[in-house]
C-alpha cells in the first residue's frame, strides 16, 4: 500500500512538472494565450514555410490541425470544445455552416489584400458578397492516368473508365459526392440530381464499374498512383498535380460530360478566440507573393489574379488546371442537398462499396 | 473496515462507471431512436434488418472469426514455445514491441511492403512465382489484422501456461499419456481461460475494425466499424450509426455471457 501511494505521488509530481515545463517553454518563446492562432485545414494544404514566415512577421504562434473531409470538420466545429480560428471548408459546407450559424462575419476593412482576388470568384451563390468566406483555392474533379499502363486507351469521357481493359486498374476517392457524381455525370445527369430514378440508374451504372475498381481509398491515393499501383484514378485536380509532380508520366483530364467545380474558402468559425489574428492570417494568405508561393507548393488553382501573373507560364497557362471558358461552363458546383439527401447519397455509395467483385 | 468507509471508497469507482460506461451506452441507445432530422423513429432498426446491413454484419462476423481463429492457431504454439525458452522475458518483450508502434504507421508500412513494387512482390518475383496482387485483397486484410492483434492473443495464453503447474504434465506422462493426450486432456483444459480472454481481446476489436479496411483492404471489405465511422463523420446520420453500435454492444455482451458462464462454474468448483 505504501509503495502504491508513493508511486501515485511520483506520477502526479511528474505530470505537474511537465505541465509547468510546457507552460514555461511557451512563455519563454512569447506564446501566451492570445498569441496563438489555430488553423484547421486540409492535410498538406499550405506551404509550411509560409506559416513560419507568418509567425515571424506577426509574432503569432500557429497551430496547424488537419481534417480529411468537410463533414468531419463540421462535426468537430459544431461540437465546439476546440478553438479553431481559421478553417477552410468547401463551398457546399459553407452554405450549410452558414445556415447553422457556425461562421463569424468577416470584416473586409481588415482584409485590404482582398482586391487581388479575381472578381469571377467573388460573390458566388454560396456566399453572396463574401460576407463569411474568402476563396483560397479552386479546382475540379477528374481522371489521372498513366499512359504507359493503359495501352492505347485515351480518356475523354467518364465512360472510358468502364472499358474492359481497365480491369482492377482504377483507384477511387473515398467520397460519396465524388463517386456518385461520376456515375451521374457518366449518364449525363447533373451531379446534384435528386431524382430517385436517376440515382438508382447511377448506382446500377456504378455497379458495372466494380470489376475495374482496385480500391476506394483516402489521401493515400496520391502515394499509390505515383507508385504506379494502379493505372487510373479519380482525384481532385490538386492531388493530380501533386501526383504528376512526383511521377511525370501521369496525365490529368476533366471529362467532357462535365464534372465538379469546387472552391475551398477561408472562414472564421464561431469557435474562434483570436479573431484579430485570424483576419491577419487571411490577409497574409491573400498577398500575391504569398499566394503564388503557396500555389506552387499546393498545386491547386489559385483565385488570386495578381498571384497568377507572378506564377511561371507553365503553371498559369496549364489548361488542365486553369480550364478554358468552354469547359468551365460544363462544370457544376456541389449544391447543399440537405442532410436527408446526403444520407441517401451515402447509403447508395455504401451499397456500391459492398459489391463484391 | 467499517461498512460506511467501504462505501466511501466505492464512490470514485461508481462515478467512473456511471460517467464513462453507463452514460455513453445510454446515449448511444438514445440516439439510435432518432432519424437524420432529429425526429423520433424506429426506422433505424428496421433499416438494420435490410439486406445491405445484414450482409455487412455477416461479413464483419466472418472476418472477425477468421482473424481470431488464425491468431489463436499462431499464438498458442508461440506462447507454448515461449514458456520453454531460456530468456522468456526478452522474447516476450520482442513480441510486444510492435504493439508500441502506432497502428496507422504499421498500416502504412504494409502498404509499402505489399504494393505492386513492394518488397514482397520483388521477393515473389525473385523466386519465380511472379507478381501478385496482395494489397487490397482479403488475404492482406486478414494478414495485417492478425499481425496487429496477435500480441493480445499471446499474452493471456502465455500467462495461463506460466501459471500451470508443470508437475501435472509430468504426472500425465508418467501415467502413460502420449504427448497429444497430455496436451488435449491436461495442458489445454488448464489454459482454456487464457485462450478465452485472448479470443475476446481479439474478436471484439476485430468486429469493429475500420482504418485497416480502407488502408489495407481498399474498402473492399466493409465492416460494421466502417459503417459507424461513415454515419458519424460523413453522413451525420448519428441515429443509424448509433443503431449499429447498439447491435455491436449486444453482440459483445452475448459473447461475454457465453464465454463467461463456464469460468464462473470452474471457480465455484475449485472452492468446493
Amino acid at each position: 500500500m505504501k509503495q502504491l501511494v508513493r508511486m501515485f505521488a511520483i506520477v502526479f509530481a511528474v505530470s505537474l512538472g511537465l505541465i509547468y515545463l510546457t507552460a514555461y517553454l511557451n512563455d519563454s518563446e512569447g506564446y501566451s494565450g492570445d498569441k496563438t492562432l489555430t488553423i484547421y485545414n486540409w492535410g498538406d494544404y499550405v506551404d509550411p514555410e509560409l506559416l513560419e514566415r507568418f509567425e515571424q512577421e506577426t509574432g503569432i504562434k500557429v497551430i496547424y490541425q488537419t481534417f480529411d473531409s468537410n463533414e468531419a470538420m463540421m462535426t468537430k466545429i459544431e461540437q465546439g470544445g476546440t478553438t479553431f480560428d481559421v478553417s477552410v471548408p468547401s463551398e457546399y459546407a459553407i452554405s450549410k455552416m452558414k445556415e447553422e450559424g457556425l461562421l463569424l462575419k468577416l470584416d473586409h476593412d481588415k482584409l485590404p489584400n482582398l482586391k487581388h482576388i479575381d472578381p469571377k470568384f467573388m460573390n458566388l451563390s454560396f456566399d453572396p458578397d463574401n460576407a463569411y468566406s474568402i476563396p483560397y483555392f479552386w479546382g475540379t474533379v477528374g481522371i489521372v492516368y498513366n499512359p504507359e499502363l493503359v495501352g492505347d486507351l485515351t480518356f475523354t469521357s467518364w465512360n472510358d473508365l468502364w472499358d474492359d481493359q481497365l480491369r482492377n486498374q482504377i483507384l477511387l476517392l473515398d467520397g460519396a459526392r465524388e463517386v456518385m457524381g461520376m456515375g451521374l455525370n457518366a449518364l449525363t445527369y447533373s451531379l446534384n440530381d435528386t431524382d430517385e430514378a436517376h440515382l438508382q440508374e447511377a448506382k446500377a451504372k456504378l455497379k458495372l464499374l466494380t470489376p475495374n475498381v482496385k480500391a476506394i481509398v483516402g489521401d493515400e491515393i496520391k502515394l499509390l498512383l505515383a507508385n504506379e499501383e494502379a493505372a487510373v484514378g479519380l482525384v481532385w485536380s490538386g492531388d493530380a498535380s501533386e501526383i504528376m509532380g512526383e511521377n511525370d508520366k501521369l496525365d490529368y483530364i476533366v471529362p467532357e460530360e462535365g464534372s465538379n467545380l469546387w472552391f475551398d474558402n477561408m472562414v472564421i468559425p464561431k469557435t474562434a478566440k483570436n479573431i484579430e489574428g485570424a483576419h491577419q492570417f487571411i490577409n497574409f494568405m491573400l498577398d500575391p507573393e504569398v499566394a503564388a508561393q503557396n500555389t506552387e507548393y499546393v498545386g491547386y488553382s489559385t483565385p488570386n489574379q495578381s498571384a497568377m501573373s507572378l506564377l511561371p507560364e507553365d503553371i498559369s497557362g496549364d489548361e488542365r488546371f486553369y480550364p478554358n471558358e468552354e469547359l468551365t461552363g460544363r462544370l457544376e458546383v456541389y449544391d447543399n442537398l440537405g442532410k436527408k439527401m446526403l444520407a441517401h447519397y451515402n447509403e447508395l455509395f455504401l451499397e456500391f462499396k459492398m459489391h463484391k467483385k | 473496515m467499517s461498512n460506511s468507509s467501504r462505501r466511501f471508497y466505492l464512490v470514485p469507482y461508481l462515478a467512473w462507471i456511471v460517467l464513462f460506461v453507463v452514460a455513453p451506452i445510454v446515449l448511444v441507445a438514445y440516439y439510435s431512436f432518432f432519424d437524420v432530422e432529429g425526429h423520433f423513429t424506429l426506422g433505424n432498426y428496421a433499416k438494420f434488418f435490410t439486406p445491405v446491413y445484414m450482409r455487412m454484419t455477416l461479413s464483419s462476423f466472418w472476418y472477425a472469426f477468421l482473424i481470431t481463429a488464425i491468431s489463436l492457431l499462431a499464438a498458442y504454439p508461440a506462447a507454448y514455445l515461449l514458456t520453454r525458452t531460456k530468456h522468456k522475458q526478452l522474447w516476450l518483450l520482442l513480441i510486444i514491441l510492435p504493439s508500441w508502434i502506432n497502428l496507422l504507421l504499421k498500416a502504412y508500412a504494409f502498404i509499402g511492403l505489399f504494393g505492386t513494387y513492394g518488397l514482397t512482390n520483388s521477393l515473389l518475383e525473385a523466386i519465380g512465382i511472379g507478381k501478385q496482387q496482395i494489397l487490397f485483397t482479403d488475404f492482406s486484410f486478414v494478414f495485417v489484422s492478425v499481425y496487429i492483434f496477435i500480441p493480445f492473443m499471446i499474452l493471456p495464453i502465455f500467462n495461463a501456461l506460466e501459471e500451470m503447474n508443470p508437475t501435472l504434465v509430468y504426472a500425465a506422462r508418467d501415467l502413460g499419456a502420449s504427448a497429444w493426450t497430455t496436451f488435449r486432456r491436461v495442458i489445454f483444459p488448464l489454459t482454456v481461460s487464457g485462450v478465452k480472454s485472448g479470443c475476446m481481446a481479439v474478436f471484439i476489436p476485430a468486429l469493429s475494425l475500420f482504418m485497416i479496411t480502407r488502408l489495407i483492404a481498399g474498402n473492399r471489405v466493409i465492416t460494421l466499424g466502417t459503417a459507424i465511422e461513415q454515419h458519424f463523420l460523413v453522413t451525420q446520420d448519428w441515429g443509424m450509426g448509433a443503431t449499429i453500435a447498439v447491435f455491436l454492444i449486444l453482440a459483445m455482451a452475448a459473447m461475454m455471457l457465453l464465454t463467461g458462464n463456464r469460468k464462473r462454474g470452474a471457480v465455484n468448483a475449485r472452492k468446493k
